[in-house]
């Protein structure tokens, strides 16, 4: 679903690469996290999978398709594919629940009939059945958080992209998303997570990447967070 | 893309740069409203040439008993020499096409009548008139033929083309609508650039929301497009205003003061009104879209 060949990402100005020589092949179906500190190249890696960036070297694959040669164009189609979860929600604070999941509906031109019948299915996967009208400011942050994910999953995406997304919660609310995720990915949707929570990573114990200055230093089918544990 | 998503995006974004949309709408209004007024004034100059050198006429005025010219020596002109000219005349058809000859009475009563509203008019009188002769040409431009013809010739006072007079006019009317143009062109660009920046205002307050439709897929286009609307939306207004302003100006400044003022000429019709208001839209959208393109093509890039 997701390949990188001997991926290399130098930032402009930047001293060192943010990836360096990066190779990865990630299944369909699989749900991976991707561990390491601050600044690793965690979000490179995100970054390049949305094509928000493109590698100094070496080849991605998303979906079968190479993405150094997509043309631009194409982007939009290719992230039609993705969803993504952030840290931070981004939730439009003037739009309801329903409204917020339905604005990623709108903006690809899906007609007012069909929303309506989509959103209520999605607001029930993620548990939010009955605060369809209410607004970002008056949920909690862990259901703030279940709107972006069913924001993210609403067009069935092949591939759903994690960041962070438990940063912001107490550990708790945490395992509710993280059971929603792997309810996801047992859907049939790829699931690929940064994280630095390593409860939730030892716990899980699904696919562990682990990236450190921009190389992997670990790749563990079923692993934990910390090496060696 | 559905219809009132769009009107949604676009009325909440004009109000909420609403300082900034009114102050496009103005600019527009106004550089249109010169823009369109100096294609009016072009008009109106074609309108009068068409209506005046239909009937201008070169005039050759002769020699009366008070005329001081230095061709008019030997005093008022002969029976022959008046024979002469009408002979010349008829020998340079069918350049000329009409020869009158106006008598001192019908000069006292033509310029009575032009100057019925002077003192003038009351003093005039008929031994101060000169005779002439009035030439029609079939091609107004070949004033020169007559004037080497007949100009200092003897008991010929004086040549004159009222082309050329009508010329100076003409100029002065043209060297005006070049002036609107030269304005209406300098705040074109101020337009172009308050929307731009407008645009770039507009992009930063919504990152958040374009943000999103990037992440969930939207192509350019669409994110572009609810901004692109609001700057043409902003435009229509301006275009509007400026389309009623000219439409005023027609009805309280051509048609009910120098219509009634100036009767000797025609004035431009409504149709010439009408053939503005398309370019008009043409400048306003097509500045507006432009502008805004070029600039989302910068902020909102995917």
């Amino acid at each position: 679903m997701i390949r990188f060949e001997t991926v290399s990402k130098m930032y402009k100005g930047a001293l060192r690469p943010a990836l360096d020589d990066v190779s990865v092949d990630i299944e369909k179906g699989e749900f991976v996290f991707l561990v390491g500190a601050s600044g690793s190249g965690k979000s490179t890696f995100l970054r390049l999978v949305l094509r928000e960036e493109k590698p100094s070297s070496g080849t991605v694959w998303v979906g079968g398709k190479d993405l150094t040669r997509l043309s631009g164009w194409k982007v939009p189609a290719l992230r039609r594919q993705i969803g993504c979860v952030f840290q931070d929600f981004r939730l439009l604070p003037n739009r309801t629940v329903a409204g917020n999941v339905a604005f990623a509906l709108e903006v690809i031109g899906t007609s007012e009939k069909e929303i309506a019948s989509i959103i209520p299915n999605v607001l029930e996967l993620v548990g939010l059945e009955g605060k369809e009208d209410r607004y970002p400011n008056e949920i909690s942050g862990g259901e703030q958080q279940r709107v972006a994910i069913a924001r993210a999953f609403v067009n069935k995406p092949a591939v759903l992209i994690a960041d962070e997304p438990t940063g912001n919660l107490d550990p708790e609310t945490s395992i509710g998303i993280m059971k929603l995720l792997d309810r996801i990915n047992k859907i049939g949707t790829t699931v690929v997570m940064a994280t630095h929570d390593v409860a939730i990573v030892d716990q899980m114990r699904k696919r562990v990447i682990e990236i450190d200055g921009g190389k992997v230093v670990r790749d563990q089918s079923r692993g934990v967070y910390g090496m060696g544990a | 893309m559905r219809v009132r998503y769009l009107l949604r995006e676009v009325t909440t974004g004009l109000r909420r740069n609403i300082t900034l949309s009114l102050a496009v709408m103005i600019t527009v209004a106004v550089s249109l409203t010169l823009f369109g007024s100096s294609l009016l004034v072009r008009a109106q100059v074609q309108e009068m040439k068409d209506f005046w050198y239909d009937k201008v006429e070169v005039s050759i005025f002769l020699c009366g008993d008070i005329s001081d010219s230095p061709t008019c020596a030997g005093g008022e002109i002969s029976e022959e020499e008046k024979t002469q000219i009408n002979a010349d005349l008829e020998a340079l058809k069918p350049l000329v096409e009409t020869i009158y000859f106006e008598s001192q009475a019908e000069a006292l009563s033509r310029f009575k009548e032009q100057f019925k509203n002077s003192p003038l008019a009351e003093t005039a009188t008929i031994d101060q008139m000169p005779e002439s002769f009035r030439v029609k040409l079939t091609d107004p431009t070949q004033y020169a033929v007559i004037a080497a013809a007949f100009a200092g010739r003897p008991g010929v006072e004086d040549v004159v083309d009222q082309r050329q007079a009508l010329d100076r006019l003409f100029r002065a009317l043209s060297g005006l609508q070049t002036l609107a143009l030269a304005i209406a062109a300098v705040m074109l660009i101020v337009t172009a650039l308050l929307i731009s920046n407008t645009m770039r205002v507009a992009a930063f307050s919504r990152r958040r929301e374009t943000s999103i439709m990037r992440l969930v897929g939207a192509s350019n286009f669409s994110i572009q497009l609810p901004f692109i609307l609001e700057a043409a939306v902003a435009a229509l207004f301006g275009i509007s205003f400026a389309t009623l302003s000219l439409v005023l100006g027609k009805i309280y400044l051509i048609d009910q003061n120098l219509a009634t003022t100036f009767t000797f000429t025609t004035f431009i019709g409504w149709d010439a009104v009408l053939s503005v208001i398309p370019w008009m839209m043409l400048a306003g959208l097509g500045l507006a879209v432009v502008a805004a393109g070029l600039t989302l093509q910068r902020y909102l890039k995917v």
